[in-house]
């Protein structure tokens, strides 16, 4: 990033002065852009009249409120700015102790640990009804995305292809799990397999024409690929059932034990008084299972040639080639393995909704898959955690603020923003953390002893 | 590796076929014609250097040994065996190795992942003892083992190119200018190595070089290429003393 670099140098505080009508010069200037830009958006809003009819009010407090804040925050952030830098004490990086250093070397064992443990706390703090929501909209939720993230890190992170169309291969995932079960019968732990070949099946035909391309070419023709699949999935109706979609697939079972009040269901068979909560802690290790899974397996194929051999192919594809890599094998596998382990999580999605439609496979899904790989920084595992806990935790959030109608009136409904959140999130995140929140990329290999590599150094968007 | 026993003079009177043979090759961008049909030789254990200016086709035609164009007419062979329509990773499993021009380090791989890189092709059997036969040739490499490629300076990331291609015991390697905009300290440090590698291993080495002088004093033969086609060749010493070379690449140019 420049934005160091740009600086100018006068801005550079040397003697701590601070010029006060300059500031109010700047803020001012910022204040009049904010006016000028919010008028036509907040200055009026449409009202339906007595006979139906749209009719405009006015409401001039709202830009000048805007343009007010800007103000105060401009020159807020100038002030601050013009504080000398030599008051503040210099900071040395401390030799972190003892217990420091075990908590991060073991940091994602916790974490494990700590996710293990989740549904249980959550049943034991708010009760089976009350821990239903935290278990299913925040943890098997979020942990959907942590999986489809880390599918796609292997493709987009590792590899550097940039895949739009990345929600294909859920969708072929579920409905491979949907129509399998609901036409052939066959159990979940069948199709789970099924589906993952199948969508590396398509990752592999997705791969074939798009060999040659690369960057924004590439990324055109994946968008297209997911595209298709949306559209296939809706007009072959005999096959799909079209936007209709199929429903009643069977639900998840106890590795055949339904989940049901009867006297075979889990609840009987293991003397436990029968709750629904039961079902969604066991989808809930299920998905967190199969994450797992999905990282282990990038973890290990890291460490391996062809993990190596898609880092290298990130970073330049013909001294590959010159180094006697074959670059088609190399990338048919990372498409292959990125969609493989979308199908997975794919026919998750379809056993734990028990309804798929094309509606659930559309662009945004794609572009928020991509969004937390990127905010999470391009390869790495943790990075892409943290990002889809942010993003999908974050827009589940916004529907318990309901303090804010308190502020902002009955009608505010916080979700409605939730668009407008995200966008500032991440326009505010590539100022601060150009290159995703952990920007580091460790060695898969080292010579005698390991290091992080600063991600100052990194080439950031570079796919 | 073979040794280096045999002088020029008599390998000139056996007559070997040659390790890298390239016959009337014409490479294609589109319809814009980059060589004009190339002949060249190059025989085991010798430096044979390529020069001429801008332009003239020289990386094109270290890119069509590779594959990469692929020529339209013309045949190479290597040992014997045809590689004209060979894709480019075939043709470096064959031991060929190359220092592509502008180097293409990985630049977020650390040096150590660099070496591997290249030793992916003979899957590590050597890795051990070939790593430490590239520090003993570049030992600034060591000092930067497990530093990212990208950060290091222009002299050690060619050390490193040439370092990586070394790595998959290559029985020829290409050097596509590897003096590009380095130090002349350092240009002679990355020459006095290739020279070390073919007199201690009879490595074969075609080096491509706008740097004629230094390029033709340190190569067996050589080759002046002017717009696609070979003009003149000879040995390394015939050529620098040749008023037409000297007029075009070394008056007033490197020394």
């Amino acid at each position: 990033m420049q934005i160091q670099a740009s600086k100018p140098v006068a801005a550079e505080p040397v003697s701590g002065g601070f010029d006060i009508m300059a500031a109010v010069k700047d803020a001012g200037f910022a204040a009049l852009v904010t006016l000028g830009l919010s008028f036509p958006i907040l200055a009026f809003r449409t009202q339906e009249d007595i006979s139906n009819h749209l009719i405009v009010v006015p409401r001039w407090s709202w830009p000048i409120t805007a343009a007010i804040l800007v103000f105060v925050g401009r020159f807020a952030a100038i002030l601050f700015r013009s504080r000398p830098r030599a008051t503040r004490a210099p900071t040395l990086p401390k030799a972190p102790s003892a217990s420091a250093t075990f908590l991060i070397r073991y940091a994602s064992w916790f974490g494990v640990a700590a996710l293990i443990a989740f549904p249980m706390v959550m049943v034991a703090a708010l009760g089976a009804g009350g821990s239903l929501k935290w278990i299913n909209n925040y943890g098997i939720q979020i942990l959907i995305y942590v999986m489809l993230g880390w599918g796609l890190n292997i493709v987009v992170g590792l590899s550097g292809l940039l895949d739009l169309g990345y929600v294909a291969f859920y969708a072929v995932g579920a409905y491979s799990y949907a129509l399998l079960s609901t036409t052939f019968g066959l159990s979940f732990w069948i199709c789970l397999p099924l589906a993952g070949l199948l969508a590396a099946f398509w990752g592999i035909i997705l791969g074939f024409p798009v060999l040659r391309l690369r960057g924004d070419y590439l990324a055109i023709v994946t968008l297209a690929f997911g595209e298709i699949i949306r559209l296939v999935l809706i007009n072959w109706t005999d096959l799909t059932n079209g936007y209709a979609g199929i429903s009643s697939i069977p639900r998840a079972t106890f590795f055949g034990v339904p989940f049901t009040d009867d006297d075979d269901g889990f609840a009987h068979l293991f003397g436990m008084d029968y709750s629904p909560i039961q079902r969604t802690i066991f989808l809930f290790y299920l998905i967190l299972a199969l994450a797992l899974l999905t990282n282990a397996v990038t973890l290990r194929l890291r460490r391996l040639p062809v993990g190596r051999a898609w880092e290298a192919l990130r970073e330049d594809e013909i001294a590959c080639r010159s180094l006697g890599i074959n670059t088609t094998n190399t990338k048919l596998t990372a498409f292959a393995l990125g969609a493989m382990f979308g199908g997975f999580a794919g026919s998750f999605f379809a056993v734990r909704q028990g309804f798929v439609s094309p509606e659930s496979f559309t662009f945004i899904e794609s572009a928020t898959i991509l969004a937390i790989v990127v905010l999470g920084g391009m390869g790495s595992q943790i990075g892409v955690a943290l990002a889809a806990v942010l993003m999908i935790g974050g827009t589940e959030i916004l529907r318990e603020l309901d303090f804010l109608k308190a502020v902002f009136g009955r009608d505010f409904d916080p979700v409605q923003y939730r668009m407008l959140i995200f966008g500032a999130g991440m326009v505010l995140m590539m100022i601060l953390k150009p290159r995703g929140i952990i920007s580091t990329r460790t060695p898969s290999i080292f010579y005698k002893e390991q290091k992080a590599i600063s991600g100052s150094l990194v080439k950031e968007g570079h796919g | 590796m073979t040794a280096m026993t045999q002088t020029l003079a008599e390998r000139a009177v056996t007559r070997k076929a040659p390790l890298l043979a390239i016959r009337g090759v014409k490479t294609y961008y589109g319809k814009i014609v980059a060589l004009k049909g190339v002949d060249l030789d190059v025989q085991e254990g010798e430096i044979v250097t390529l020069i001429g200016a801008n332009g003239a086709g020289k990386s094109t035609l270290m890119m069509t040994i590779f594959g990469s164009p692929r020529a339209r007419e013309g045949v190479i062979s290597f040992d014997g065996r045809d590689i004209t329509r060979l894709p480019t990773h075939e043709i470096a499993r064959l031991s060929i190795a190359q220092s592509p021009e502008g180097r293409r380090i990985f630049a977020r791989m650390t040096v150590y992942e660099n070496l591997q890189m290249g030793a992916s092709i003979n899957k590590f059997a050597y890795f051990d003892q070939d790593l430490e036969r590239v520090f003993a040739l570049f030992p600034r490499l060591k000092e930067r083992i497990n530093q990212r490629g990208g950060t290091m300076s222009g002299g050690e990331q060619q050390m490193l190119a040439i370092a990586r291609a070394l790595m998959s015991r290559p029985r020829l390697l290409l050097l596509d200018e590897p003096s590009l905009g380095l130090a002349p300290l350092i240009v002679k440090q990355i020459f006095d190595a290739v020279k070390l590698l073919n007199k201690s291993e009879g490595l074969t080495v075609f080096l491509v070089e706008q740097n004629a002088f230094h390029a033709l004093k340190l190569a067996d033969r050589g080759y002046v290429m002017v717009n696609g086609v070979i003009t003149m060749s000879g040995t390394g010493r015939e050529l620098l003393a040749k008023p037409e070379v000297r007029a075009a690449y070394l008056e007033g140019g490197h020394h």
